[in-house]
């Protein structure tokens, strides 16, 4: 008898097993369709754990690879939403009753004699919308160049912008010194200008620009009033941007025509009605329909549409870094099949199924996966939180169906490319995988 | 409890056949205790990995406790590795990742036995086979004879009806080899029927029984 005392193995039937006798049949049966005992979803998660634990470089690298993909399309999507609410904001606060008239007609002309020949928009075609046209609120006219602006020795190129005071209120404009340009008949070209706050600041330094004449040009215009900071607004940077009257600026340009109105309705005003009004009466001045009326809503759902795909666009190009990471995963986990052959042929001896071998390894490849996509959802979060500290004004946040939509991928990608070698690791012959060290 | 008639597995190498095992017949009863012998080569280990359900016979016949082997599907032959077979390997087979504990509970996890009576369970077993103090060592902090006898925990934890070992003393120094054959042979004692293959004639005469096979057939029978 030897000392290691071991009188609790009794295998004589009467004898009491103490080492769990009672929890299996006394005879062994043959049950049909036994397919391994069912072991807990945890439990295969605390040993995939254990295994992915015993190579932490590999796991760490591939749970990187993963991270990258899935920070990638939460960086990605949150600036791709954030810039189409950007370009939406900006629309909405210009007021949604906004209607822009634009010279010219989009559609095919030439059918009637002398037909393509496009008339002018001109001061009074602006006149005639803000008086005859009961639903418009106020209007303001655009007639645009690009001219050098000069004070004391310095110059600068900037675009002009010809207008009238309506602007202010059209743009929702705030005036940072002095005042606007002065309200009044539309067709009086005075020479007041407005400055953006960067070009004050390039051309007069800490001095007042207020009452000073600066030269647009060959002609002479004197600064009654400096824009408050504003940036960049449906291409044009009213910062870095001179405003002058209208009628002067048709004249220094040389132009005919106006660049653009812009026209407000009355709050409450049916957008299609105001629409149509305009362009009756554009129609029965010019004797033809010449002119185009762009609602807001056309352009915002234009742009949301654009910045839609362009968003889509960008996670599926993100998305390719992903599918890269899955074959990384693959590759990691057919080299830890082959790396762990003896084990696998030791749990077959101990009786794991090979349903149970195939959960192992799947297990292991979706925890890999998930553990890289919540480190992706980190860093991608982080990023975008960084970007936000940087550009306060971009509304970048990552999109909850992106948040949800990244953590789902991940663990599909774990699942579909672990599917390989987990079915590779269940079929070794465990004869084979037994032999050697 | 064991019957083995007419055995033959041949393996298929290039164009000629293989006899790993030629016209094998063999009868275990319940608690013998038999040693399987012979030079490298001479088909023991196959004979044992039949024995293990790890590997299936060309042609001939396997009953284990009245059940026809040959005739059960994978998943049938899964349970009885699990419940009915222990397994002891020459080179211990431990997860290196896991501690004593955790290797002895290995079975009892794919058996799907709770965490609670596998601990129970697992630290009986280490006691049995003295080492209640290296529960929590893993396979790196053990020497070979207590790397060998934690495998032995986990071989009979399940409580097996046959406990096989290849070669458990071949990779062991002398006083470690000692001390797991007298484990081996204190349960054989109790009544655990062990089928033990080796080529060391001293490790086979403890057996109470030995066959010794040479190019695939029993040659001669003790």
């Amino acid at each position: 008898m030897s000392n290691f005392g071991l009188r609790i193995f009794p295998l004589s039937p009467e004898s009491q097993g103490v080492v769990g006798r009672q929890i299996r049949n006394p005879k062994f049966e043959i049950q049909n369709g036994w397919r391994g005992g069912v072991v807990a979803i945890g439990e295969l998660i605390a040993f995939a754990i254990g295994a992915l634990r015993g190579h932490r470089l590999r796991t760490g690298l591939s749970v990187a690879g993963v991270a990258v993909g899935i920070a990638a399309v939460i960086a990605l999507t949150a600036l791709g939403e954030g810039a189409r609410q950007y370009v939406v904001q900006e629309f909405s606060a210009l007021g949604t009753n906004l209607l822009i008239v634009v010279p010219g007609k989009v559609e095919t002309t030439g059918m009637m004699p002398f037909g393509g020949v496009i008339n002018d928009l001109t001061i009074d075609d602006y006149r005639a919308v803000t008086t005859r046209i009961p639903e418009v609120m106020r209007a303001a006219p655009l007639a645009t160049g690009e001219e050098t602006v000069r004070y004391g020795g310095l110059a600068r190129s900037v675009p002009v912008i010809g207008t009238t005071a309506e602007l202010v209120e059209v743009r929702r404009l705030k005036i940072g010194a002095g005042q606007y340009l002065p309200p009044g008949d539309p067709d009086q070209g005075g020479a007041e200008m407005v400055l953006g706050i960067k070009v004050a600041d390039e051309l007069f330094g800490g001095e007042s620009p207020l009452g000073k004449v600066v030269r647009l040009g060959d002609w002479r215009f004197r600064v009654v009033g400096v824009l408050a900071p504003r940036g960049r607004s449906l291409g044009f940077d009213f910062d870095d941007i001179v405003q002058i009257p209208a009628r002067t600026s048709m004249r220094i340009f040389n132009r005919t025509s106006l660049f653009r109105i812009l026209v407000e309705l009355h709050p409450g005003e049916d957008l299609e009605v105001g629409k149509k009004a305009i362009l009756d009466l554009l129609a029965e001045r010019h004797r033809a329909e010449d002119v185009t009326v762009i609602t807001q809503d056309a352009v915002v759902n234009t742009l949301d549409s654009i910045l839609g795909v362009l968003t889509l666009a960008l996670t599926a190009i993100a998305s390719v870094s992903l599918t890269v990471a899955g074959v990384g995963i693959m590759n990691v986990m057919l080299v830890a099949v082959s790396e762990r052959r003896h084990e696998i042929g030791l749990l077959k001896a101990l009786g794991a199924s090979t349903v149970q071998i195939l959960a192992v390894f799947m297990t292991e490849a979706a925890v890999l996966s998930t553990l890289g996509g919540v480190v992706g959802l980190a860093v991608g979060g982080a990023a975008v939180r960084a970007f936000v500290g940087v550009y306060p004004t971009f509304p970048a946040a990552t999109p909850m169906w992106a948040i949800v939509a990244s953590l789902v991928m991940s663990m599909i990608v774990g699942v579909f490319f672990g599917v390989v070698p987990a079915r590779r690791a269940a079929r070794l012959d465990p004869v084979e995988a037994l032999v050697g060290r | 409890m064991i019957v083995l008639r007419d055995l033959w597995r041949t393996y298929r190498v290039g164009d000629s056949d293989v006899h790993a095992l030629r016209d094998v017949t063999l009868e275990i009863e319940r608690g013998d205790y038999l040693a399987v012998m012979g030079p490298s080569g001479s088909g023991k280990s196959t004979l044992l990995n039949i024995l293990g359900c790890l590997d299936r016979p060309t042609s001939g016949s396997y009953a284990f406790d009245g059940h026809d082997v040959g005739s059960l599907s994978d998943g049938e032959r899964t349970r009885l590795r699990q419940s009915e077979i222990g397994f002891v390997f020459q080179f211990f087979h431990l997860l290196p990742r896991l501690n004593a504990q955790g290797n002895v509970e290995l079975p009892m996890l794919f058996a799907g036995v709770s965490r609670a009576e596998r601990r129970q369970r697992a630290a009986r077993a280490l006691e049995a086979v003295g080492l209640s103090d290296r529960v929590h060592h893993r396979p790196d902090q053990l020497s070979g004879g207590q790397r060998q006898r934690v495998a032995i925990a986990r071989a009979v934890v399940m409580e097996p009806r046959l406990l096989l070992a290849d070669e458990p003393t071949g990779n062991l120094d002398r006083a470690a080899a000692v001390e797991v054959m007298e484990l081996l042979g204190s349960m054989n004692a109790e009544g655990q029927t062990v089928v033990l293959v080796t080529h060391d004639p001293e490790v086979g005469s403890r057996a109470t029984s030995a066959v010794r096979m040479d190019d695939g057939a029993i040659v001669e029978r003790r």
